[in-house]
């Protein structure tokens, strides 16, 4: 994957195929450089036993083959950032991976195009499950959140209706550049 | 900067427009693409990104774009299929952005499958 953001499309597949209701996403850029992910959702979960093997390219819970290479990669990039990737699940309580890496590591990957992963995930998306971010960083703070939306715009109304869909982009897109923009891309 | 209220107008805009729309969606056209790790990684995104913005551009309204995962074809990533109405399916391999505008024009609007970029097509080149 060539940025973080790519990584994190990925990784919120997961959360879709464990049948999450909401999929929430911090992204957090500290004072001293470090950048802290932060992707979770109330899906399935996973036992001790899967969760031991997760981070293994050879672990999926897929029957059609035997490797499933989301996490893995995910993982080897932070640590080559001098940071790390950390999975905590528990059956029926959903997981959360927490991803660290240093951006002023060269080997740190790019944060990349947040706004449009978060934009494809709600496009492909638009009935459930319900989508939130919060993005930090020294230069000031957003939220988002579908189910805000989702109640503003009332009963019939679809994520995926192209107006709704035109606002979502750019107010992403907008909450991006607040929050990082200037500082990585 | 965007704020909650402008959903409203947004809202009573969406709700005349689909008051407008047939009700029938069984003439639906559906792009399905694979976003799985080797999908996103070979540049799936951007590939959707210019199908919605084709779609968008050209009022297609019976259009809808859905994701799929890993079907065991990772080297010919990004792959999409174009399901018709009367189910019948269309694969495209290696797509880009360029590709996925093309098979909009010619394949959705003017009915034309663009056989170059084909699995068919791929496979006897191989």
């Amino acid at each position: 994957m060539r940025d973080w953001s790519l990584h994190l499309l990925d990784l919120a597949e997961n959360s879709l195929r464990a049948g999450a209701g909401l999929v929430s996403l911090g992204v957090s850029l500290e004072e001293d450089g470090r950048l802290i992910i932060t992707l979770s959702d109330d899906g399935c979960g996973m036992g001790p036993e899967l969760l031991r093997a997760v981070t293994s390219p050879f672990a999926t819970t897929r029957s059609t083959r035997k490797v499933g290479m989301g996490l893995a990669l995910a993982g080897q990039n932070a640590e080559r950032a001098g940071g790390g990737l950390h999975v905590s699940s528990a059956p029926g309580r959903g997981t959360t991976v927490e991803i660290e890496a240093d951006t002023r590591n060269i080997d740190c990957l790019p944060l990349g195009d947040l706004a449009q992963t978060f934009f494809s995930l709600i496009c492909l998306n638009p009935l459930r499950p319900d989508f939130e971010w919060r993005l930090r960083s020294p230069r000031g703070e957003e939220h988002f959140d579908t189910r805000e939306i989702r109640q503003a715009l009332g009963e019939g109304i679809s994520l995926g209706e192209p107006e709704v869909r035109e606002y979502i982009c750019s107010l992403l897109t907008e909450q991006c550049e607040t929050v990082f923009g200037g500082i990585m891309q | 900067m965007k704020s909650l209220s402008e959903l409203e107008a947004i809202r009573q805009k969406t709700l005349e427009r689909i008051a407008l729309r047939k009700e029938d969606r069984d003439d639906g056209v559906r792009i399905v693409i694979g976003m799985a790790t080797c999908g996103i990684a070979a540049g799936a995104r951007p590939v959707m990104a210019a199908f919605m913005d084709e779609i968008d551009r050209r009022h297609l309204r019976n259009v809808t774009v859905t994701q799929t995962g890993c079907i065991g074809m990772c080297r010919l990533e990004p792959m999409v299929d174009v399901i018709a109405a009367d189910g019948s399916k269309v694969t495209y391999v290696k797509v880009n952005p360029e590709k996925a505008r093309m098979i909009v024009a010619d394949h959705i609007v003017n009915g034309h499958p663009v056989t170059e970029y084909t699995i068919g097509n791929y496979a006897d080149q191989a």
